[in-house]
This record gives structure tokens, sequence and C-alpha cells, in this order.
């Protein structure tokens, strides 16, 4: 079989019947090929924009680095790294660190497992949607339950919703509240783990800490890994939130203006297309890098059983 | 990506697991309350938004923020009325438009995805395993990169306010999730049955759609419900897309809610917010199983 496999092309029954078989592959993965054209095509098409000025109208003109050289002059774009950095590295930890944590619980045997996953899950399929970012606002509003809530300890709550020092905090809060996902994740890869690891342990007088530290954490971190990497690309690419927050402006006062925001509007309010594609194209190379450090750091921590 | 694949067979014992609690040793009563306690307490805090959005979508506009007790100590019913007409069209174009989109997209991703799966997990063929590299490549793929020559694309065919820049990727198997995740599945399923419908005469395609296809309903619900999911919810597209409000999906028309100025119709947006979560509640506590499944293997979100 592997020795047919090498021949290419040829004549004989085997070729035939290699031919035979590529085609209904082939044929199979029809709808796909298109599909590919779809995500293949514009994907170096993009690159190629970036290097362009072009605005939908006129034919794209070729600029080299100017677009790049803008954006990094650019106060507006500099804004939109800011606020997509510190969301994505205050909410990703915080998030995981709640699901880790929620799930350790479930994992340790409550009765009602199931109710409980899914009042915990539930949140995180509402969490991108238009009506649960209205909700927020609303509850974060000057006088919404949350400022309610601070006011019974004597608090006096910020106005969330229009405080530039704080419109992004409640964003953050949004997204740790769908921590319910990469929960059900990390719950699976909890239940994978013998629980006679565990009874050893104790036989041994290891404290919970040291049980978590040596047992739990080294076996679950290639789940912590996948659901790092999902989430921090995920993070990156936060548009709905920060759209509805303020009506697509991304305020108040930019603090709330995403990268992909920000990205949106120069692409389809200005129609800089070009622009628009340099910013793409370096979301995808800071996202590319922060993967791979994630990857490579993964040597150190990330443990595979094998 | 060596996250644990359920495999059908597994699957059933996993899930009576799921159901049974497990006793760890040591676990005393106090402790066992105490979890309870602190896991109700959590729950309490994560459901209460939501609650209190549906009892003030409930309530008359000037009780929402004054009176904080969730039961509503005066009624208006009439949000859901009032709200379901507030925006240029009523709430029956948009919902009805979202439910196209939605019921469109499942079968195309259903039927794209099935056939790609079904070819990588099954038929051997010149440069498979290319493309399924190539495949799981577009899955960490951030979107926003291809958006623009997408647009360009789709304006220069005459897409621009038509539903087809948001149908037709789906029914060319452009989400990748699906298709690991259906190759996942297929992949567990034992071989012997391709092979006893070979020797029975069908080819390939009978065989995977009289033998393979039956068996994958789990992973079809599975992706099913995650496109409606995530379809149902989808702003930005839309947003890009569609200029026309006729052609509105429910989150755009919500959003208008915000735009006009007057804002002080919180009962309504409310009550429209309620209607458009709805059916994402809905299908989750049908089909919660084949969610929880479904993202313990691809950890699809």
């Amino acid at each position: 079989m592997p020795a047919a496999r090498e021949r290419r092309g040829g004549r004989g029954p085997a070729a035939g019947r290699r031919r035979h078989r590529d085609r209904a592959g082939y044929l199979f993965l029809l709808p796909w090929f298109l599909g590919m054209l779809l995500v293949v095509i514009p994907f170096f098409a993009s690159l190629y924009l970036a290097f362009t000025d072009y605005n939908l109208l006129n034919d794209p003109k070729w600029i080299g680095f100017e677009n790049f050289r803008e954006m990094f002059a650019d106060p507006l774009y500099l804004q939109s790294l800011k606020v997509t950095f510190t969301y994505t590295f205050v909410s990703v930890p915080l998030s995981l660190a709640a699901a880790l944590l929620v799930a350790m619980v479930l994992n340790r045997g409550v009765k009602g497992l199931p109710v409980y996953r899914a009042v915990f899950y539930l949140p995180s399929l509402l969490g991108a949607s238009v009506a649960v970012v209205l909700l927020w606002r609303e509850i974060f509003g000057r006088e919404g339950i949350v400022n309610a809530f601070l006011g019974w300890f004597g608090v006096q709550g910020p106005s969330w919703t229009t405080d530039p020092d704080y419109a992004l905090s409640m964003l953050i809060v949004l997204h740790v509240w769908t921590f319910g996902s990469p929960m059900v994740i990390f719950l699976a890869g909890l239940r994978q783990i013998p629980t006679m690891y565990y009874e050893a342990a104790a036989v041994d007088g290891a404290s919970r800490w040291r049980q978590f530290r040596s047992i739990t954490l080294p076996l679950l971190s290639p789940i912590i890994f996948f659901n790092l990497i999902q989430s921090l690309i995920a993070s990156f690419q936060t548009f709905t939130q920060g759209f509805v927050m303020n009506n697509g402006s991304g305020g108040p006062a930019n603090s709330t203006l995403f990268y992909n925001l920000y990205l949106y509007q120069q692409g389809f309010n200005q129609f800089h297309m070009g622009y628009a594609s340099a910013m793409a194209w370096t979301l995808l190379i800071v996202i590319a890098v922060f993967t791979g450090l994630t990857f490579l750091s993964g040597k150190y921590w990330v443990h595979y059983d094998n | 990506m060596s996250i644990n694949t359920a495999s059908p067979r597994r699957a059933g014992k996993r899930e009576r697991d799921d159901e049974a609690p497990i006793e760890r040793f040591g676990s005393t009563r106090r402790s066992r309350f105490t979890r309870h306690l602190l896991l109700s307490l959590v729950g309490l805090v994560m459901m209460y938004p939501l609650l209190w959005m549906l009892s003030s979508s409930l309530k008359p506009n000037s009780l929402i923020f004054d009176d904080l007790r969730l039961w509503p100590t005066e009624w208006a019913p009439s949000n859901y009325a009032d709200g379901w007409t507030a925006l240029d069209y009523d709430f029956g174009v948009y919902f009805t438009n979202s439910l196209v989109i939605v019921v469109l997209s499942i079968i195309g991703n259903l039927f794209s995805c099935s056939l790609a799966a079904y070819g990588f997990a099954r038929l051997d063929f010149t440069g498979r395993k290319l493309f399924f590299v190539l495949m799981l490549g577009t899955m960490m793929l951030p979107g926003h990169v291809l958006l623009v020559p997408q647009y360009i694309l789709f304006s220069k065919l005459g897409w621009l306010n038509t539903y087809y820049p948001l149908l037709v990727p789906n029914f060319l198997a452009t989400n990748a999730f699906f298709i690991f995740l259906m190759v996942q599945f297929m992949r567990s399923l034992p071989k012997e049955l391709d092979d006893a419908a070979r020797i029975d005469g069908c080819g390939p395609f009978r065989t995977f759609w009289k033998v393979i296809m039956p068996l994958c309903t789990p992973a079809f619900a599975t992706t099913a419900i995650f496109t409606f999911i995530s379809v149902w919810n989808e702003f930005f597209g839309p947003l890009i897309y569609l200029t026309d409000p006729e052609l509105y999906t429910v989150p755009l028309a919500l959003r208008q809610f915000v735009d006009s100025e007057g804002q002080s119709q919180w009962g309504q947006m409310f009550a429209m917010s309620v209607l458009s979560l709805a059916p994402i509640i809905g299908f989750f506590i049908a089909g919660q199983k084949y969610l929880v499944k479904g993202i313990a293997t691809t950890g699809l979100k």
C-alpha cells in the first residue's frame, strides 16, 4: 500500500484505483475547497492591501510601509492597543482562575452537579450578545444595581458607564462572568485525573495545596494551556462589547476603543481599507507572537503524559 | 489538540459518570454543606443580572431603578407589546430575519462540514494530510484578517444588503471547528462499519449517507446548537453587510434602543432583550448534553 502511494501518475489498475479514490475524496471536499478560496485569497489580498492606500472607489495605490508608520504615530491606534491589552491581560487570567476554581469545587463531588454546571455555563453563551451588553450598561449605570449594592456598604459607586477610568472594568467583569466555557473544559479534564493519585498523596500526608501543586496542576496543564490560547485569541478580537457600550464610538473618552472596533471605524466608517488591512495584519502578528510565546513557555510548564 | 475526545462508546459511560457525584474520601457533611453554600452563592450572583432583566422587563419604567426588588410591585406587561412595535419595523420582522439566517446557516454547516469531515476522517486521497493541516490552520486564523477583502469581494458581487455574505460561507465549510468536531467523532466509529458497507457494494457516498450520517447525530446536534447560538448572537457580520432596516437581525434591532436618544424606554428594551435571549436559553436547556460534550471535545465556545 505505501509503495503504491509513492508512485504518482502512472497507468495500470493501481493508478486507476487511486484516481477513482482521489475523485471520491475531492468530491466530498468540494464545498470545503470552494470555501478555502474565500479564506486563502482574502488572506493574501489583505496582506497586499496593507501596503496600499485604498478607499473602495479608486484602485489601491502602493505606499509601502506608510500605513504601518502612520499607525504607530496615531494616538487612537495606540489607545486601542492599550485598551485591548489591558482588557486581555486582566480578564483572561481572572476568568481562567475563576473557571479552574469552580471546576475544582464541582469536581470534589456535589449533588446536583448538572444544575450547577448549567447555571455557571449559561452566561458564557450570552456574554457576547447585544442584549447582555445593554443589560450590563444598565446594571452598572449610575443608578444601577451594582451601585445600589455598593451603597449598602456606604460606598459611593462611580458612574461606570461614563467615567473613562471605570468603563473598561465593567466589561472585564462581563468577561469574567462568562467563565463557564473554560470551566466545562477544565471539569472534563479534572475528571480524567485518577482519584488514586490523590488517595496516595493523602496517605503520604500531602496537604490540599500540595496535592493541587503536584497533581492537579501538572496533569491539567495541557488543558490550561489550551484554554489560555483560546481565551487570548478570542479576547484580542473583542468587538461587540466595545461597540454596544457607547454606540460604536469606543467611549467614554476612547476608554473602550477595542482594537477591532477601531479597525471597524477605519475600514467601514471612513473606508480606509488599506489602513484597516494593515491593522488586521498587525493584530494577526501580535496574536501569533503571543500564541508562539505561550507555546514556547509551554515547554516549562505543560506536562504531557506519554 | 490533545483534549479528550469523547468516543461514542465511552460516551455512554461518561454520561452516567457525569450525573453521579463522585464522593471523595474525607468529604464530611460540613464540607459538603460549605461547598453547596459557596456554589449557590456564586450561582445566585451570576444569575442575578438575568433575573433582574426579566423582572425589569415587567416593571413600569419609573420603578426599574427605584425599586430593586426582583418581584415587581407593579406589573407592566405592556412593555412587551409596546417594545414589539417600538422600532421602524415590528420585532416580528427582525425575529423572522434572524430565524431565516439561523436555519439556513445550520443546514449549510451540517451539509458542508459533514461532507468535508467524512472526506478527512475516512477517505484516502492525495494531499489529505496537507489539506487537513490547512484546515486546522484556518481554525486558529482570526477572522478579522479576511474581513476587508471579503467585504470588497461581496460588494463587487453586489451582495451588500443581502444575506448571501452571512450564508454562503456556511455552505462552503468555512467553519473548521465543526469539521474538526465531526472528524473526531467519525474517527471514533468502528472502521468495520465502512468495510461491511463496502463489501455489500456501497460506494463512499452511500456509505456516508446510509451508515455514517445516522450514527453522527450527536455531533450534528452539537454543530446545530453551536451554530444556532453563534449565528443568533452574531453582530459584526450583519452590522457591516446589512444597512436596510428591513433586513436587520434581532441584535441589530436591539441596538437601536440605544440609538434613539430618548433612552427612557428601559422596560421595552429589556422586554425585547428577554425575548432575544429566550431562544438561546431554550436551546441551551434542550441541548445541554450536546453542548457540554461538544466543548469538552473541541474546546469550542
